[in-house]
């Protein structure tokens, strides 16, 4: 199918975006990458009367590496972000989920910060952002703000943002020393929507892990952080009881089943993708002298 | 910046040109016009195969700035001035060859040929222009990689296993023909060398 008609506006700066989206309202979306939005559009489950296609904005498309942050601009695609080795020297967990974002072929167009802004329970980057306790930063008509991850996320599609603001970048924070990471999801083929995912974070000292926690995709409704250093300080990174923790994650998240898989498996699933993770995450933070962090 | 209004009985018309297979190319379309539909509607390059329209099947994958992009998944007027190639344009590659046919073939086209990687060749214009970039960034494959290569592309004939194949057919022809080609530089170059340094013969200077 085709897309019902629109005004395509393309602005060269964010003021600019932020006027039009102000002037059209309800009725204006932010264009980047387009891999969300469009199938949308071409399926007529959206028709908004007005895009603001954000591709010529200038200054948009950088990744900044700092001592505490990886800040993605908003229009970063995600195949850049991957391909961004002093991105993945500093928060490997990027280029530990992007490689599950879809195809290739979908990661060279579509955006890091579109997918969070899209706010799908079945994507991964908002859940990689809440796990590294991110921050969105956001223009609107009356200047910039800053929302955490954790407040940005209100429902499945659903975000903080107002209707005249747009996401301009997000920041990732890097995790201290001693901290591994790792991801996981299973989904029908390589590449599509997860059946179930889950990214783990855990920090070890001298072979003890100190903190641990995960993140999860299609799973629950919105992206939640699950804390598991209850359940798993103190004990070796060698041998940690993983079933606990699993136990812990099949708990709190939420699955709904649809044709691909039912609640049921999806939690089994989830709860064996979280071992899996924090297992390896314990091992390579046990194993590597903080390596992987600032 | 187009008008506030937006009205279904007179939609603003954008003037866009891409440059596809390296020579820009116009038309004034609307703003909801696919890159699919701008290659095959407005500008008549049906080597562009539409399937699903939501980015799923991989038929209408096209190079956008070198890089495989689905053109169902982008309008027309967002890739105003950027360079698109099209199955139409791999033939035009400097590693294309004449076939029997005594059309041209681009090493990924010719392993498709050989390896019988096609059936009803519907989904084919998609795995051509993928896998063409793909070998540019990884040009030995293993077969893993290969079938990883070709995961956004559905194809219901094959079953795969011949595009696999071709996949790792292709590459050896790719480098095959750019060792032919590196050589030829490099007799060409000889060939001036000589030419700069032969003495003139019979006090006339050597073409």
């Amino acid at each position: 199918m085709k897309p019902a008609p629109f005004a395509h506006h393309a602005p060269h700066s964010v003021e600019e975006a932020v006027s039009v989206l102000a002037e059209v309202g309800h009725d204006g979306k932010i264009l980047a990458g387009g891999q969300s939005l469009i199938p949308i559009l071409n399926m007529r489950l959206a028709s908004p009367a007005h895009l603001v296609d954000i591709n010529r904005v200038i200054g948009l498309d950088r990744v900044d590496v700092g001592p505490d942050h990886v800040r993605v601009g908003a229009l970063v695609r995600h195949a850049q972000l991957e391909r961004h080795e002093d991105a993945y020297a500093a928060l490997p967990l990027l280029r530990q989920a992007l490689v599950n974002v879809a195809h290739p072929a979908i990661r060279n167009r579509g955006t890091t910060v579109g997918s969070i802004a899209h706010a799908d329970a079945a994507g991964e980057m908002p859940a990689i952002l809440v796990l590294t306790d991110g921050v969105v930063e956001v223009a609107g008509p009356k200047g910039t703000r800053e929302i955490a991850a954790r407040d940005f996320f209100e429902g499945p599609l659903e975000t903080s943002l107002a209707e005249d603001e747009m996401a301009v970048a997000v920041r990732f924070r890097r995790f201290a020393t001693g901290t591994a990471t790792a991801f996981a999801e299973s989904a029908r083929r390589h590449g599509d929507y997860a059946m179930a995912g889950v990214a783990a974070a855990v920090t070890a000292t001298d072979g003890v892990i100190t903190a641990a926690s995960a993140s999860f995709v299609s799973v629950t409704d919105v992206p939640t952080v699950l804390d598991l250093t209850e359940v798993l300080g103190g004990q070796e990174a060698a041998a940690a009881d993983w079933s606990a923790a699993a136990e812990a994650v099949r708990a709190h998240i939420e699955p709904e089943g649809d044709i691909h898989a039912t609640a049921e498996y999806r939690r089994m699933l989830a709860g064996e993708l979280a071992r899996r993770v924090l297992r390896q995450a314990a091992e390579n933070a046990a194993t590597t002298k903080g390596s992987t962090s600032r | 910046m187009s008008d506030m209004t937006t009205d279904q009985t007179t939609e603003q018309l954008h003037h866009v040109t891409v440059h596809v297979n390296g020579v820009p190319r116009s038309a004034s379309v609307p703003a909801r016009r696919l890159l699919s539909d701008f290659l095959r509607h407005d500008l008549a390059l049906t080597g562009t195969h539409v399937g699903c329209e939501h980015g799923v099947c991989g038929a209408c994958t096209v190079l956008v700035d070198g890089q495989p992009m689905r053109s169902c998944l982008m309008f027309a007027v967002t890739a105003q001035d950027h360079q698109v190639t099209t199955v139409e344009g791999l033939c035009s590659a400097p590693d294309a060859r004449p076939c029997a046919t005594g059309e041209r073939m681009n090493p990924v086209q010719q392993a498709f040929a050989e390896c019988h990687g096609l059936q009803c060749g519907f989904c084919t214009p998609g795995f051509l222009t993928t896998i063409t970039a793909y070998l540019d960034e990884n040009p030995s494959p293993s077969e893993e990689e290969a079938r990883e290569a070709i995961s956004g592309n559905l194809c219901r004939c094959t079953g795969y296993q011949n595009i696999v194949k071709s996949v790792l057919r292709a590459a050896e022809i790719r480098t095959e023909r750019q060792a032919e080609n590196d050589s030829d530089a490099a007799g060409d170059a000889q060939v001036e060398a000589a030419a700069r340094h032969t003495p003139s013969v019979n006090g006339k200077e050597r073409a």
